[in-house]
């Protein structure tokens, strides 16, 4: 038991192959909040492939020309789930005319339904939305004299997830606030795909700095071409 | 009457030491830049850091270090990172002391309105839910009235809401007042030049005016 590198590998040549088995109507979770942290590469081979009636679990739903914005020029998607959806025109223009099916979750949520469906836990209490539109049809608990909304897991066929680094093994470590919304979702994919700044043998990352260990992760490889494009330059003079 | 500038300004008295504090988008962002410096206080970013610092100098701009306007941030020397699920723990978890964000509309019971403009583009509420739902001080920075005139400070919202009796107190361009726990709007100060008169001409919502209001001095 114990040779010298019992670690599993999990590399892929690249997003093709990280995704050879994904098809039309399947449902994604994207890392990313804003265009920070999203899995640029994964976007990129999700256009080249074309599969078509995806469901996209994202934060947001990026900007008319990058990120998730990509995928909605080219109506792959059917459905969006995420917390804020602003600075996209495209975006308004498929909801406004019905091509695009959109549910809105408080930003907290989301990110605990995604981590409920990571973690086994079907469904929780929360007191983001009581007595607004996000609360119909939803069971309301009394607990200690405040009110609070009973909200389900949320599970991806596939989660796709950006990391600073990785190693082969699938241990992943984030940079930034470009971690947000990548942790949860690399546990809460049936199959979760990591792409990597920089993937190393296993042995070369810290075990106390993993942020993401490897058991969540089934296939990764190191990105290329990262722009990490900015929405917003904020200087200080 | 008080600018964006002076609502943020205003806010940044009540900022006390020792905070962790989460600033919406909009005015309360500003807040940052007049609290005091002899007070010790971080700032929280819904996207993942406590120990939000100034915008970056263009030779330290990262576009892994965004706040949750998605504006280029720095950190602060003793920073945390973590993921969003752990933001919005320290955030329902009651371990963030005071949130400041912006209002379309409040009620005179505390709700606030801020999401959602039906039949326009709807964006979506971000973190808003959660944070009103859970913070134990809000203050809202808003103004008194629309362009048109009509009071934003009502008996109960007509917009959909996004959180209910929540609002602790109001920063106006006209006034501030504090959101009283059986409903109503308390007057504390008049902005510069502004008369109790005025405000009570542009507050919809129960009123409540006891002795003089004094103008305020910042």
């Amino acid at each position: 038991m114990f040779k010298e590198n019992t670690m599993i590998n999990k590399v892929v040549f690249g997003a093709e192959e990280a995704m050879h088995d994904i098809t039309d109507t399947a449902t994604l979770m994207l890392g990313g909040f804003g265009l920070s942290g999203i899995p640029e590469n994964c976007i990129q081979a999700l256009l080249r492939k074309g599969v078509k009636e995806l469901t996209c679990i994202s934060n947001n739903a990026g900007v008319d020309d990058f990120g998730i914005g990509l995928l909605l020029k080219t109506r792959q998607v059917k459905k969006m789930i995420s917390s804020y959806v602003g600075e996209n025109a495209e975006f308004e223009r498929q909801l406004l005319s019905g091509e695009l099916e959109v549910e809105l979750i408080p930003q907290g949520t989301l990110a605990e339904r995604i981590r409920a469906g990571g973690a086994g836990i079907p469904a929780f209490y929360t007191p983001a939305g009581v007595g607004t539109e996000v609360a119909e049809g939803k069971e309301v608990r009394e607990y200690d004299g405040k009110l609070y909304l009973l909200e389900q897991w949320l599970r991806a066929d596939f989660a796709m997830v950006k990391a600073w680094k990785g190693d082969t093994s699938g241990n992943l470590i984030y940079r930034g606030t470009a971690r947000n919304f990548n942790p949860m979702m690399a546990t809460a994919g049936k199959i979760t795909i990591a792409e990597v700044e920089e993937l190393v043998p296993v042995g070369e990352l810290d075990p106390n700095h993993i942020h993401t260990p490897g058991i969540y992760v089934h296939r990764i490889f190191q990105g290329s071409n990262y722009e990490k494009r900015i929405e917003q330059r904020t200087i200080s003079k | 009457m008080l600018d964006k500038i002076g609502i943020a300004k205003r806010i940044a008295e009540e900022v006390r030491d020792g905070m962790y504090i989460n600033l919406g988008i909009g005015i309360p962002t500003l807040v940052a830049n007049y609290i005091p410096s002899t007070l010790n206080v971080v700032l929280q970013s819904e996207n993942g850091l406590l120990g939000i610092g100034p915008f970056p100098k263009e030779s330290e701009v990262d576009p892994d270090l965004i706040n949750a306007g998605k504006q280029t941030i720095t950190m602060m020397p003793g920073s945390a990172l973590f993921h969003s699920a752990e933001s919005f723990a320290m955030i329902r978890g009651g371990h963030v002391d005071l949130t400041i964000l912006g209002a379309m509309e409040v009620s005179e019971e505390g709700d606030i309105a801020n999401w959602k403009v039906p039949g326009k583009m709807v964006k979506g509420m971000g973190g808003a839910m959660d944070l009103v739902a859970s913070a134990k001080n809000i203050i809202v920075a808003m103004q008194h009235c629309s362009k048109e005139g009509s009071s934003k400070l009502l008996k109960k919202c007509s917009l959909p809401i996004t959180g209910i009796r929540c609002v602790k107190k109001i920063v106006s361009d006209l006034a501030v007042l504090d959101v009283l726990p059986q409903g109503g709007f308390r007057l504390l100060e008049r902005a510069p030049g502004v008369s109790v008169e005025e405000i009570k001409n542009a507050t919809e919502g129960k009123l409540i005016i006891e002795g003089e209001i004094p103008e305020m001095i910042f």
